[in-house]
């Protein structure tokens, strides 16, 4: 394997980060903390963390309503996120966007979606921008198979092959778009096969291995960077919890949930990185107090943190 | 002044503020060598080249929404839709997305975009080829709409509109392309948000915008030949609205015609008439009186779109209706 160690350890950190985040914000919501509504990316990790382990610190991503996996692995703090959970002046967005809607352009985050499928025209043109200004940014953009029945996926991919856009589709196919599976409402079995009627390479790859990811991803960055258009990249994975939080999950069996839990993307890599001595145990030990530890500092400092004064509901909305 | 047409006047807008910032960028239907089904972008394909002026599929939301994205990532999109009417498809792009992304995001990102987008009737295009929005996207907060009357508007507004950091709707009107009018050499903008008096006058105030400002006009001057005097206000920017000035005008003359082409229903005049209901109620001698187009699809037979869309005649009844209503 020639993948660099830090790549290594830094998406095996950040899928810890996103794993533990979740969980919390599973725990906090459950417990009435948070307001509004979550949508978990618990057991989708591996798709994050290898796609963004990818990119370069200018790159763009846009995400969706299960966003928060795709923000820590483009290097969103969790202090941040956590306070925009809360409804905090303090959170990314000043508690005016949500779980739903946390943006941070200098991380390259050009914002979660609530619309399904919303990111995707936006992504095409963060590419569109790129190639005109000769940035060499490249864009991932993040969405699900829900949304590759929408018309934005259709128009954007049509337009990004035609002008060779530097653009990445990682659509993240989980199976169900809320409580409909996608089997019932799509004659083909992989999204992956859409993109040939777009002129771009279509793959199919495990969503639950990152260093697929990864490698995947990492091709066809090197690909949107040498001008050679976009790519999409299927990635076949699965949510281990409902559509939203508090959701009542009565279309999924539950011997369905426990396979897929079962093979879930964490606890393989952890060996791997094991028994190729890139990590031992102690060191992995402490990985894990280390991301615990800012968590739960990310958790306090969401509550510690002040309400946004109700007159800054009328700031914000013109340049 | 040189004469020059509407639409070379949006064209003179477009290449100059090119010139003046590299990361303005057209897209849209048929604006390259095609030169825009309205010429309103002719010679800026030869001037500026296929990576500044681009052809795009006929996917409205598509390439709307691209222009969202491109300019959040730092340019400075101008798209031309072929037809307003088509701005329905794009409408997710505007209403969800551009609108609210500056506010959403905590003032994190800004969208600079300008779509500009043909709108009107009076040429037997049928109902789906007749539309004006304005109404629906000046109801949504976060969105800019402006919409020209006349080639000078059309140029020095343009050129405001590109220059803004906040997305901006800019409806151009079809009838409009072919009218010419004194636009200066030197360079100038208008600021957006103000609107004009296009007419100084008494006795009546007439709040209008687009191709309706020439028709009060023509109405002021037949009401002026029987002693009326008509202040005609063009509104310029349908949002944000110049209060100010038709507040200012209703005080004066104490009488107010709201004058729209689009329909009645919570349309533009309805904010016009309430805001002067809230604001200016004490100074009205006469209740409002709305002249717009009947709350049907625009038909397509002559005779039918005739009885459809507001004619000059009905304006100068409409000031008539007021002046009759006022206590001797």
């Amino acid at each position: 394997m020639d993948i660099p160690k830090e790549t290594l350890l830094l998406m095996y950190e950040q899928m810890l980060k996103i794993r533990h985040f979740e969980n919390r914000v599973k725990d906090l919501f459950a417990g009435g903390e948070l307001p509004g509504f979550v949508h978990l990316y618990l057991g989708e990790e591996a798709v994050a963390s290898g796609a963004c382990a990818a990119l370069q610190d200018g790159d763009y991503i846009t995400s969706t309503h299960r966003g928060h996996g795709h923000i820590i692995a483009k290097g969103g703090e969790m202090k941040y996120m956590m306070a925009e959970l809360f409804g905090k002046a303090t959170g990314y967005n000043k508690g005016k966007g949500g779980s739903m809607h946390i943006a941070c352009p200098e991380l390259g985050v050009l914002g979660a979606n609530g619309i399904v499928g919303a990111g995707i025209p936006l992504a095409t043109g963060a590419a569109l921008a790129a190639k005109y200004r000769k940035s060499g940014q490249v864009v991932i953009c993040f969405f699900g198979d829900g949304a590759s029945n929408e018309g934005m996926f259709h128009e954007s991919l049509n337009i990004a092959g035609a002008f060779d856009l530097p653009v990445i589709y990682v659509c993240e196919n989980n199976l169900y778009a809320v409580g409909t599976r996608q089997s019932e409402v799509r004659k083909v079995e992989d999204i992956a096969d859409r993109a040939t009627g777009y002129g771009m390479p279509g793959l199919v790859i495990d969503g639950n291995d990152v260093i697929a990811v990864y490698e995947a991803v990492k091709e066809a960055v090197s690909r949107a960077r040498a001008g050679e258009g976009p790519t999409l990249i299927e990635c076949k994975t699965y949510r281990w919890r409902g559509h939203f939080e508090g959701e009542v999950d009565n279309y999924r069996l539950p011997e369905e949930i426990k396979a897929w839990i079962k093979r879930e993307p964490l606890a393989p890599y952890r060996k791997l990185l094991l028994d190729q001595g890139v990590l031992n145990e102690e060191k992995a030990q402490a990985m894990e107090q280390r991301v615990i530890a800012e968590l739960e500092e990310a958790v306090g400092f969401a509550r510690q943190s002040p309400l946004p004064k109700p007159e800054t509901a009328m700031e914000g909305l013109w340049a | 002044m040189k004469q020059v047409f509407y639409n070379q006047a949006i064209a003179e807008a477009l290449a100059e503020e090119m010139r003046r910032d590299p990361l303005v960028v057209l897209w849209g239907i048929d604006i390259g060598p095609y030169g825009g089904a309205n010429a309103a972008t002719k010679g800026l394909f030869e001037e500026f080249g296929a990576s500044r002026v681009i052809d795009m599929p006929v996917s409205e939301l598509g390439y709307v929404g691209l222009g969202v994205g491109a300019a959040a990532a730092g340019i400075r999109p101008v798209i031309k839709l072929q037809f307003s009417d088509w701005i329905t498809l794009a409408s997710e792009m505007l209403i969800n997305q551009a609108a609210k992304m500056r506010y959403m995001f905590g003032g994190t990102l800004e969208i600079p975009m300008v779509l500009r987008a043909p709108v009107g009737g009076y040429l037997s295009a049928g109902a789906q080829h007749s539309n004006s929005f304005e109404s629906i996207f000046s109801f949504v907060p976060g969105l800019k709409v402006v919409m020209p009357a006349t080639p000078y508007d059309a140029k020095g507004l343009l050129k405001s509109a590109i220059r803004d950091n906040n997305t901006v709707i800019f409806f151009e009107h079809k009838k409009l392309y072919g009218m010419k009018g004194e636009v200066p050499d030197e360079e100038y903008t208008i600021p957006l948000g103000k609107a004009e008096v296009k007419r100084e006058g008494s006795d009546v105030t007439i709040v209008t915008y687009a191709y309706m400002v020439g028709m009060c006009l023509a109405a002021a001057v037949k009401l002026a030949a029987e002693g009326v005097d008509v202040e005609v206000i063009d509104l310029r920017t349908i949002d944000p609205m110049d209060e100010d000035a038709i507040l200012a005008s209703v005080r004066k003359t104490g009488h107010l015609v709201v004058v729209q082409e689009t329909w009645r229903h919570c349309s533009v005049s309805s904010e016009v008439s309430a805001v002067v209901a809230e604001k200016a109620l004490d100074y009205l001698e006469s209740p409002i009186v709305r002249v717009t187009a009947q709350d049907v699809p625009v038909p397509f037979s002559p005779v039918l779109e005739s009885a459809v869309l507001p004619k000059e005649q009905d304006i100068v009844d409409a000031v008539h209706r007021v002046l009759e209503r006022a206590p001797g």
